[in-house]
């Protein structure tokens, strides 16, 4: 045995795990920067608007109702005399809580359903997945409706709705993702040297599933965002006087507010339109960032 | 090898895969019937075509898939009768060695996770400790310390293979199986992963699995040969009889086939036309008896049984006329 058949890479620096790789081709992805260029101030306005915005969401002044931006109210006041910036920003926050904790609820259950179904036996996988065909099989908007007029509205019962209806997809993904996984050599070791359902789960099964977690969540982050402003427009989502981007768009029903102030909805639907989007390129980014047939490094 | 006692005793291991419950397909009957033993310290080649079942016996005493039947007994141990959490400890005293070395090695996890990850599942020692193990099985395998920190596709495939040994190494290990080992590896790689293996074998005094399809390589590492196929033993022998003096056509059959640089040994090619027929419908009878050349009617009437013709040697075959 001679070491000197083994060639000796020990000059090379210290090598940067898939982790690291990932992130670099991410950081060189130009839509996917733009995307984190616009959400990130949205996220900071969004979280911080009480210090440095002098008007409260629901302060009613009588004095200025249905004004056009101004430099008092930059984005113009509602029919009750709300500041529009206020409540866009208040709507925001709302619509990103509630975005991002039903995600992070549906990743929960979905990871869980999903790796669960893959790494036990077959009566397991065979039970968890009819399951998941039947939740999958509930039409959505109806069975939106449905829930969403049991749960009734505000906050915790629109999460409630939105991550109840988005967790079957992510669930497939992920058992197919595990099945495959499962049958690779070095889980098989893992399992060969007493490794557990715990183990296997979160040492092996979700370090191998993080792209689909993570891609799944961003764009489904945009989507929880536009399935809370549409339940909110139909009046089960976030109720008033409470503010969302959904029920803010609510009074573009009226053609009087629809022709005559068109800041009371255009600005509410421009902050949708741009957020969805940037978190889409973002989604996409982390996509590409984490599929290992990109070859750029 | 002293002792009488067996350290490894396989008896009537049997396997077979169900098509699942809306399936109308058979069984596959993988293996059938399988029985040996091993003395502690000795290496037992298994030999056989692809599809004999020589990983299903491997992962089977492993209990990395569950036999339909039979026991296998290691160390006094009736592995087959263990709990989960029995089975669990058990684990630490037997480990496999994979064939291939780009599958078995997590490409998110580091050469120090890999290596230490057995004994983190077992909750064996502190975290340094741990380290310190991984590293001197590092060193067992001749492969420089600051693999620890790089990840496994900075590896060559020899590279890979011996940090799967490693890994196989940390528990300090009675039993090993060898699942084709450097069959994924180049030529010029595979003796030093052999001689490695080989080594370490002799150093720690380890009881090993050695199983291979290539016949060379089984005759410089095992004492004893056993020769699969379709599912069942044709043939058992210590290595120097078994390649001078093969018994079973099937064997036989093998033997001619390999390439030898022996210029001694003769070559007269004995060629088996055909396939290995299918697990799912084998052959009544012998199950060679499709492609053997010696084959008579009473083939086909029973299953003949391993009976010894000589101290140690036992072979499946009816003919007594062709010895």
């Amino acid at each position: 045995m001679t070491d000197a058949t083994i060639p000796g890479k020990a000059k090379k620096p210290p090598s940067r795990g898939p982790m690291a790789r990932s992130i670099a081709r991410f950081t060189a992805n130009r839509a996917a920067m733009a995307g984190l260029f616009i959400f990130v101030p949205i996220i900071v306005a969004v979280s911080t608007y009480e210090l440095w915005w002098p008007h409260a969401p629901n302060d009613i002044d009588l004095l200025s109702i249905n004004q056009g931006p101004s430099a008092a109210h930059w984005l113009g006041s509602d029919g009750v005399g709300r500041d529009v910036m206020a409540r866009l920003l208040q709507g925001g926050r709302v619509s990103m809580i509630v975005a991002v904790v039903s995600v992070a609820i549906s990743l929960v259950i979905g990871y869980l359903v999903g790796s669960l179904a893959a790494f036990s036996g077959k009566l397991v996988d065979g039970g968890l997945m009819r399951f998941v065909d039947l939740a999958m099989t509930l039409p959505p908007v109806i069975f939106l409706l449905v829930l969403a007029s049991i749960a009734g509205t505000g906050i915790w019962p629109t999460i409630g709705v939105i991550s109840l209806l988005s967790w079957p997809v992510l669930s497939r993904m992920v058992r197919a993702r595990l099945l495959e996984l499962r049958e690779r050599d070095f889980v098989v070791a893992s399992r060969g040297m007493g490794a557990g359902m715990g183990h296997l789960l979160f040492r092996h099964g979700l370090p191998n599933s993080i792209d689909i977690l993570v891609v799944y969540a961003t764009l489904q982050v945009a989507n929880a965002i536009l399935l809370e402003a549409g339940l909110s427009f139909l009046g089960l989502g976030i109720a008033p006087p409470e503010a969302s981007w959904g029920n803010m768009l609510n009074l573009a029903r009226s053609t009087v507010v629809l022709e005559q102030y068109p800041w009371q909805w255009m600005f509410p639907g421009a902050a949708l339109v741009l957020t969805v989007l940037a978190i889409n390129f973002i989604g996409d980014g982390l996509r590409d960032a984490f599929d290992p047939r990109a070859n750029q490094n | 090898m002293t002792d009488t006692q067996p350290y490894l005793s396989v008896e009537h291991l049997s396997k077979q895969f169900s098509s699942g419950a809306f399936s109308r397909a058979p069984d596959v009957k993988v293996l059938r019937d399988i029985s040996f033993q091993m003395m502690h310290g000795q290496v037992v080649g298994l030999v056989g075509e692809s599809g004999s079942g020589k990983t299903t016996i491997g992962r089977s005493i492993l209990r990395l898939i569950e036999p339909t039947a039979g026991r296998v007994t290691m160390g006094g141990v009736d592995v087959t009768a263990l709990s989960a959490r029995e089975l669990r400890k058990q684990r630490r005293k037997m480990q496999y060695i994979f064939q291939d070395p780009y599958s078995s090695l997590s490409p998110r996890m580091s050469i120090g996770q890999i290596l230490t990850e057995g004994l983190e599942i077992q909750r064996i020692g502190t975290a340094a400790e741990r380290r310190a193990r991984a590293r001197d099985a590092l060193a067992a395998v001749d492969l420089p310390v600051d693999a620890y920190d790089r990840y496994a596709h900075e590896f060559s495939g020899g590279q890979r293979q011996r940090i799967g040994i490693a890994r196989a190494l940390v528990f300090d290990p009675d039993f090993i199986v060898a699942d084709e080992p450097v069959s994924a590896l180049d030529v010029s790689i595979q003796a030093q992963v052999i001689n490695l293996i080989r080594d370490l074998q002799q150093r720690l005094n380890l009881t090993m699995l050695f199983i291979s399809h290539d016949l060379a390589v089984v005759e410089y590492i095992c004492d004893v040969v056993i020769v699969l196929y379709l599912g069942r033993i044709m043939e058992m022998a210590p290595a120097a009889e078994l390649y001078a003096s093969p018994a079973h056509p099937y064997t036989r059959a093998l033997l001619s086939a390999a390439p030898s640089t022996n210029l001694e040994r003769k070559v007269e090619r004995q060629k088996l036309t055909g396939d290995i027929p299918s697990p799912s419908n084998p052959p009544s009878g012998c199950v060679f008896r499709t492609r053997c050349p010696f084959a008579i009617d009473a083939c086909a009437a029973e299953v003949p049984a391993l009976r010894e013709i000589a101290p140690g040697h036992t072979r499946a075959c009816i003919r007594e006329d062709i010895l």
